[in-house]
């Protein structure tokens, strides 16, 4: 097992390495600079800051000293906010995106588990239906859209949570967000979990389980869940970073504090620094999931750590 | 006379389809004696894994069982599962076909074997996992302590088809049901598997029924032996008896498409036609479109199962002598 | 925005199949699927709806009373009013809405087909390359591929939309193109399998060039994969491209689309519902409809997972 993980870490490295410098390629690759903005600056100014910036150098210097920067653990200044690293300003909006995304990962997998399980084990009865009904509308209509139809009702018409804005401490400023972002994330887990349990509950290893005389609970518990895990922990990877990325629009719709905030200006800004440094924080931590997600799935299914 | 342990009365088994039912085991009657070996033979589709699913209670969701099957004076068929889980694994147990998927694959033996001696015995989790041990090494594991660490993909088919015959014999069960068991195993297993069944069995005084389509299986191993087709018993009787003095045409055609066991003739023949389908039974006798030795009786009333001296029974009207060449 | 159909696991399980099944016999595989989505009466209903959708879209602009850009200077910010012909009702400018959402629904799809297209070009070239050269080549193609799975995607895509502008048709290129990895890998596979056949040995020993055995001999054997690919492929686009038009950053004034409707309707959806019940009426009718024929095309070509 911890051999298996030595391996996967190390085969990550690589992975990352390659997708940095694809990022920053096309990134700086693409027309536009940080300071095209509508006012033109004075030729002098803009070449101090094109040096200050080390944007003057030839562009494989550039990389060379980002990537040792980064190697440091440095992602840079801001291009655009004055006086501000990268690292700074990802440090004020995403643990606001990493506590909402997380905390809708963490109920919406529960949720769902629970719900697969439940429509599972009473197919086509109808908390089967009921649920189906719910994952279809969760995974089919989109985020923004949800966001604003749950604004109106439970904002507006019923004001039983505020529609938007944030105020430190306050959790129910969070419950429409976090149900924007949950509900796809748990139809999409449940729909799995229902499948593998009905699945598992079919085999002839349950059935073995049953004529041990365990009962039902144990059954399940034991025999019928584990398995039945295995192809929802291969989603949680993608599923938390389409959380994490899906984050971003939420945090735009409900005006809440987040790194969503800062990406999208900066975008449209070109600010090389703070793009980069998302985007890279970003897939850092898909691939950590994946990694961890791989090690699960080895914990789950023996099979996988012999491969 | 020996003590019964299983007595089935007028068990059927239906199975509700979308549109339709069929009854995969009708009005089924039969005794089990205590530490005998009873071999249940018939074609695929002949209702004699699910005769005996129903009473472990283990059928699919779409079927239904009605009928008794007593174990003492306790009725298994339709019983509460949460009272059944008290029987299942202890006093009644079960091995199925394909040892390659009735075993968990995401736990270790240890825990798969040792729950049932907790669930059942009372055992805490050390003394359970010790006896297990014993009994893997009993149906003949090599290094029982190493293996009972392992994961079943770890094993061969033929290990863990030994696995299972351990796990159902851990608490001494009064019955085990062995379905198909050698099929999906090597030739060369087989014969070694079907040893260890008369060994064990024999040991712990457990009544064996065995499920098979193979009379090679039946001829080394059961005492008595019961046919069916079409969901029903057609005959029962010793094993001898059947072999050698088959009184349903049924039982005789099946010996004589079997090598070895085929005496009397010098080919192997099949018998004629296709196993029916239990949906479009025929009128009468299910198996007068394959009979040589059909009459008119045969295709209006179903002949009933019924003593015809010693230990034995038929469900034939036919009364003559079988003699195979009138098949032929 | 890979995942609201599970197309990745149904397409893998399909594949597998499709290469441990030897040359079918009479019916192949797809036609049988085919046969089978044909009793499945969702899919068959969300198919209509689906057509008339597309229909009124692209034909329906030419029947209705105003043009999607056409002021009307005597209703604005009206209600459904079916004397004057709008009857969706108009937004702040007096534009009529079922003028609109017709014209925004023609966007959406048009980004939507023009992306698959893409993605279904390159995944199938890419795929096909790869699993027909093998060895080296093979192993570094589908490296790229692990590591493009690796870059969070809607990052990615506002990334293109902001550095090479707004325009719709690098939009469309844009998620096309980190659209593909799905169908490279499952073209890889069928690859590798269909040459070792004998058509492709004989094509081979005819003297053809790598380029010509997989235009020729390889591509056409893809077409079941491919056309359900689509499928599942769209519903994505359509959600991927009005979630960016919702953020300002897809489809531009005075043209619309689904995403842009919705984003102009939500801040004043209180006042003016209509403005956005209408476009988010469509757009979820529209992606019910593609997510059932999907799901019917799982079902077909999976019947035991019920």
């Amino acid at each position: 097992m911890l051999r298996y993980a030595s391996r996967r870490v190390l085969s990550a490295i690589p992975i990352a390495f390659i997708a940095v410098s694809i990022c920053f390629f096309i990134l700086r690759l693409a027309p536009g600079g940080p300071f095209d903005g509508e006012r033109a600056l004075p030729p002098l100014v803009l070449a101090n800051l094109r040096a200050h910036y080390n944007l003057d150098q030839p562009l494989i210097n550039q990389y060379f000293i980002y990537i040792w920067r980064l190697l440091q653990g440095d992602l840079g200044p801001s291009m655009v906010i004055e006086g501000f690293e990268v690292s700074q300003l990802i440090a004020i909006g995403f643990p606001f995106t990493l506590t909402l995304a997380l905390s809708a990962f963490v109920i919406a997998t529960i949720i769902g588990i629970l719900a697969g399980m439940v429509a599972a084990v009473n197919q086509n009865k109808w908390p089967d239906y009921v649920m189906v009904l719910a994952v279809m509308i969760g995974v089919i209509v989109p985020n923004f859209l949800m966001a604003a139809l749950l604004q109106l009702w439970f904002g507006v018409y019923l004001d039983w949570f505020p529609a938007g804005g944030w105020v430190s401490g306050r959790w129910e400023y969070l419950v429409l967000p976090i149900t924007v972002l949950a509900w796809p994330h748990a139809g999409r887990i449940s729909r799995l979990m229902r499948g593998s349990m009905i699945e598992v509950l079919g085999t002839n290893y349950v059935r073995t389980a049953r004529s041990k005389g365990l009962g039902e609970r144990l059954v399940m518990a034991r025999h019928a869940i584990k398995p039945a895990l295995v192809p929802v922990v291969s989603y949680l990877g993608p599923g938390l970073s389409y959380l994490l990325t899906g984050s971003l629009a939420v945090e735009q719709i409900f005006g809440l504090p987040g790194i969503g905030k800062y990406f999208v200006t900066a975008a449209l800004n070109r600010d090389y620094g703070i793009v980069l440094g998302t985007t890279l924080l970003y897939m850092f931590i898909i691939l950590a999931l994946n990694l961890l997600v791989d090690l699960l799935y080895a914990w789950l299914d023996p099979k996988v750590r012999y491969r | 006379m020996a003590n019964t342990v299983l007595d089935v009365q007028d068990l059927s088994v239906t199975f509700q389809l979308r549109d339709s039912e069929v009854d995969a085991v009708r009005e089924m009657n039969f005794q089990l004696t205590e530490g005998e070996t009873l071999a249940v033979v018939g074609e695929s589709g002949s209702g004699k894994s699910q005769a005996f699913l129903s009473i472990m209670g283990l059928l699919a969701r779409n079927g239904r069982a009605t009928g008794k099957a007593l174990m003492g004076d306790v009725n298994l068929v339709g019983m509460d599962k949460r009272r059944l889980d008290e029987y299942r694994g202890r006093d009644i147990a079960m091995i199925f076909q394909d040892p390659m998927t009735s075993l968990n694959p995401t736990l270790r033996l240890r825990t798969q074997l040792a729950e049932v001696l907790v669930r059942h015995r009372g055992f805490d989790r050390k003394d359970a996992v010790r006896t297990s041990i014993e009994m893997l090494e009993r149906v003949g594991i090599p290094e029982p302590a190493k293996r009972a660490n392992s994961y079943p993909h770890e094993l061969s088919g033929g290990m863990r088809q030994r696995v299972m015959i351990a796990m159902a014999l851990l608490c001494q069960p009064k019955i085990l049901i062995a379905d198909e068991p050698t099929t999906a195993l090597d030739v060369t297993v087989q014969a070694q598997m079907l040893d260890l069944f008369k060994s064990l069995t024999e040991d712990f005084g457990t009544a064996l029924v065995l499920i098979t389509h193979d009379l090679g299986v039946v001829a080394g191993v059961a005492d008595r032996m019961m046919v069916m087709y079409g969901g029903r018993s057609v005959e029962t009787g010793s094993v001898n008896d059947l072999f050698y003095d088959p009184r349903h045409p049924y039982t005789l055609g099946l010996l004589h498409s079997t090598p070895h066991i085929a005496h009397r003739a010098e080919r192997l023949d099949p018998i004629r036609g296709l196993p029916p389908s239990l949906e479009h039974l025929p009128k009468g006798c299910s198996f007068n479109p394959r009979c040589a030795f059909c009459f008119d009786r045969c295709l209006e009333e179903r002949p009933p199962l019924e003593p015809i001296g010693g230990d034995r029974k038929k469900a034939c009207f036919y009364e003559g002598p079988l003699r195979y060449e009138e098949v032929a | 925005m890979a995942g609201i159909t599970g197309k990745d696991q149904v397409l893998t399980t399909y594949a597998n199949k499709l290469e441990t099944l030897d040359a079918p016999k009479g019916r192949s595989l797809t036609q049988d699927a085919l046969s089978r989505l044909a009793r499945n009466k969702a899919a068959v209903a969300s198919i209509a709806v689906l057509v008339f959708i597309v229909l009124a879209a692209f034909i329906g602009p030419y029947f209705v009373p105003w043009g999607y850009s056409e002021v009307d200077w005597t209703s604005i910010r009206k209600p459904p009013d079916f004397e004057k012909g709008h009857y969706f009702g108009t937004d702040q400018n007096g534009r009529d809405m079922l003028a609109r959402v017709l014209q925004g629904t023609q966007m959406s799809l048009i980004v939507a087909g023009v992306a698959t297209l893409v993605s279904v070009v390159i995944g199938v070239i890419y795929g096909a390359v790869a699993g027909y050269l093998g060895g080296r080549v093979d192993s570094v193609m589908m490296r790229i591929v692990d590591i493009m799975y690796a870059l969070p995607y809607i990052l990615f895509v506002i990334i293109l939309v902001v550095m090479f502008g707004r325009h719709p048709v690098l939009l469309f290129v844009g998620i096309g193109a980190i659209e593909w990895l799905t169908m490279a890998r499952i073209v890889r596979g069928q690859t590798l399998t269909l040459k070792e056949r004998e058509f492709i040995e004989a094509a081979r020993a005819g003297g053809a060039s790598p380029w010509t055995i997989i235009i020729r001999h390889i591509v056409p054997n893809l077409t079941g994969p491919v056309v359900i690919y689509a499928t599942l492929t769209i519903p994505e686009i359509i959600i991927a491209e009005s979630f960016l038009s919702y953020l300002g950053l897809g489809v531009q004034e005075p043209q619309t689309s689904l995403g842009t409707l919705i984003s102009a309707g939500a801040p004043v959806a209180e006042v003016l519902p209509w403005m956005l019940m209408a476009p988010a009426i469509v757009l979820v009718t529209l992606l019910f409809c593609l997510t059932y024929i999907g799901d019917g095309l799982r079902d077909a070509l999976d019947p035991k997972d019920r």
